[in-house]
């Protein structure tokens, strides 16, 4: 117990488990939004788009630092996404081919620039691979309030656009057609899913940024039909995931944090989609034996009675 | 052969075709994300296969690949059955999980051997020729051209023995089901195919950038053609294209072979995508403008 109060109150792990904390609550809330919107994927590609954006941030100014990297990452998420919006509506070619294209296009690009870096003779470069899975550990304290200032204006701007991310989020049409403009809404939201998944990059890094936007959605969903409720247990989900994640992969040696995040997260997942009452798979079982049980005694109650 | 440089390129050109193939009725299904997560998953089934064997270069790791491969399909699949999440997020779900899992395997039991996650996820062609082929004590050259020219050989074999089973399944699943072709052999005939080809190629290009030469070449041949063999045709010489240019312009510049690979893909499809004769930007804008005039002319006629 004493260790685990120790554990607890070092200095570090507090920081790094609220940043987590913070990077799993925005995830849940904004991961929502996208799994209704059938975007999951698009997480995904952003992420790895993200990668060239950090190199080059990177090589220009020759600083590494997370806002400079960060700013960087945005803008190539940004661009990533253009080009996926720009080939889908250009072209015949399908929004899953694209995403999948402009992923593993941009992360080769990253590639590249991360591999010109290495060769320079700047050593400050060590640490840029970090972004590949993730090192929560190397987070600072300017970090986590970063996180905390950005995630508090996405919070409000949630809590304000709340009714149009709503109708975007179940009636696009309707929303369309009573004024709404989807379009900028859409793009908000697009922004923010951006900005969520860059500020994630630093603790569970470009491959499985992706899972922590889907999976808090994925479980909450299976609580409820109602999204406020939905949203708020997506928040709970993820920051869990997030702090257990985090603690646990700081405890044990050689447990990378972004997969053990990943890891708790799938955890939740499983036994929601497993237990969750109403909709859940044990429950849908039961309620399929029920029924075949209730069908087979009125047969026979009929049979009797014929 | 004793060339590093011709035998990287001979690789580069094979590993390229022999993606490029199943990538073509990939694209066409719309299932490029699913190539997506098995290449990412196929890594639990080699680091699986690696604690059975302890080696690394037994043959048990391509089929511990493959399996995971079909694992993958069916598990994404017994989700989406389930209504409970749709089929991106069942993907987004499933992929994180057993990728997780295999990367947490590596570090934590496999540090001291050649496994690690930068070779698998990042690959590195540069170091392919120094893995050789023995026969008796002879050096007959590069295993990875053997491994991948099996592997280029096997998918030749299969498209073109189930060419009919795959255009009709592919393009009319009802019509294939109708006719008493099984869609769901095909379709896991083909991810197993996948899965296969992602296990051979990791290994010199990485996980992420087999999608981009699965994915890169169809894409770009579905701008020019609308017939299926053509399209085939047209995404091997383009990947073969890709997979030389890149490498030599790797060379140039001192960079990661697979990346500028990629990079070069990625161009070539920006290319294509703006001059393509009949479905590129360009054409389009122009079409728009001239029925723009077109219609002008009329409503004027018509006042």
């Amino acid at each position: 117990m004493s260790s685990l109060i120790q554990l607890f109150s070092d200095y570090t792990l507090q920081i790094v488990a609220l940043g987590s904390g913070v990077l799993g609550l925005l995830s849940g809330v904004i991961g929502s939004f996208a799994v209704l919107r059938k975007q999951s994927l698009l997480g995904d590609a952003i992420s790895h788009a993200a990668l060239p954006g950090i190199c080059l941030a990177f090589m220009l100014t020759g600083i590494k630092s997370s806002e400079v990297l960060l700013l960087g990452a945005l803008i190539s998420g940004l661009i990533g996404t253009f080009f996926i919006i720009k080939i889908v509506n250009y072209s015949n070619i399908k929004y899953d081919n694209a995403l999948a294209f402009i992923l593993s296009i941009f992360f080769g690009l990253g590639l590249v620039l991360l591999t010109y870096i290495q060769k320079l003779p700047n050593a400050n470069q060590a640490g840029l691979k970090n972004f590949i899975f993730g090192q929560s550990s190397a987070l600072l304290i300017q970090d986590v309030e970063w996180m905390i200032g950005i995630g508090s204006v996405m919070l409000v701007l949630v809590f304000l656009f709340w009714k149009e991310f709503k109708l975007l989020a179940f009636d696009e049409v309707f929303a369309e057609s009573i004024g709404f403009s989807t379009q900028k809404i859409n793009l908000l939201l697009s922004g923010m899913i951006v900005l969520t998944i860059i500020l994630g990059l630093q603790t569970v890094g470009v491959v499985l940024m992706s899972a922590l936007l889907i999976g808090p959605a994925v479980a909450a969903r299976q609580w409820t039909n109602r999204l406020n409720i939905m949203v708020f247990l997506a928040a709970i989900f993820g920051s869990v995931s997030g702090i257990v994640g985090t603690v646990i992969s700081s405890v044990v040696t050689k447990m990378p944090t972004g997969p053990t995040i990943v890891l708790v997260l799938s955890m939740i997942v499983l036994f929601s989609l497993l237990f969750a009452p109403g909709r859940g798979m044990i429950w849908t079982l039961y309620l399929r034996n029920r029924q075949k049980h209730y069908l087979k005694e009125k047969l026979k109650t009929e049979e009797g009675a014929a | 052969m004793n060339n590093p440089a011709l035998e990287i390129q001979i690789i580069a050109v094979i590993v390229a075709v022999a993606c490029a193939l199943p990538g073509v009725f990939l694209v066409l299904r719309g299932m490029a994300m699913m190539a997506d997560a098995i290449t990412h998953t196929i890594l639990l089934g080699i680091v699986m296969a690696f604690f059975v064997t302890e080696d690394l270069s037994s043959p048990y790791l391509i089929l511990g690949a493959a399996l995971m491969g079909v694992f993958t399909v069916w598990l994404t699949e017994l989700l989406h059955q389930t209504k409970l999440l749709g089929k991106d997020a069942s993907i987004g779900v499933v992929f994180p999980l057993l990728f997780s899992i295999a990367i947490i395997l590596i570090s934590r039991y496999a540090g001291s051997v050649h496994l690690d996650t930068d070779s698998v996820l990042l690959g590195e062609l540069a170091f392919a020729p120094f893995d050789r082929l023995l026969v008796f004590g002879v050096d007959i050259g590069a295993k990875a051209i053997y491994v991948m020219g099996i592997i280029l050989l096997i998918a030749v074999i299969a498209v073109i023995v189930f060419f009919k089973e795959l255009q009709i399944a592919t393009f009319d699943p009802a019509l294939a089901a109708a006719l008493g072709f099984s869609p769901v052999l095909i379709h896991y005939g083909l991810m197993t195919m996948v899965s296969v080809t992602a296990v051979g190629a990791f290994e010199a290009v990485g996980s992420i950038l087999v999608v981009a030469f699965m994915v890169g070449p169809p894409i770009t041949a579905y701008l020019l053609t609308n017939h299926l063999k053509k399209m085939l045709v047209i995404s091997a010489g383009i990947g073969a294209f890709n997979g030389i240019v890149g490498f030599q312009l790797a060379m140039l510049a001192d960079v990661s072979i697979a990346g500028m690979m990629a990079v070069v893909t990625g161009l070539v499809f920006l290319l294509v995508f703006i001059i393509a004769p009949e479905k590129g930007l360009y054409t389009g804008m122009k079409r728009r403008k001239m029925q723009k005039k077109e219609f002008e002319k009329a409503l004027k006629n018509l006042l």
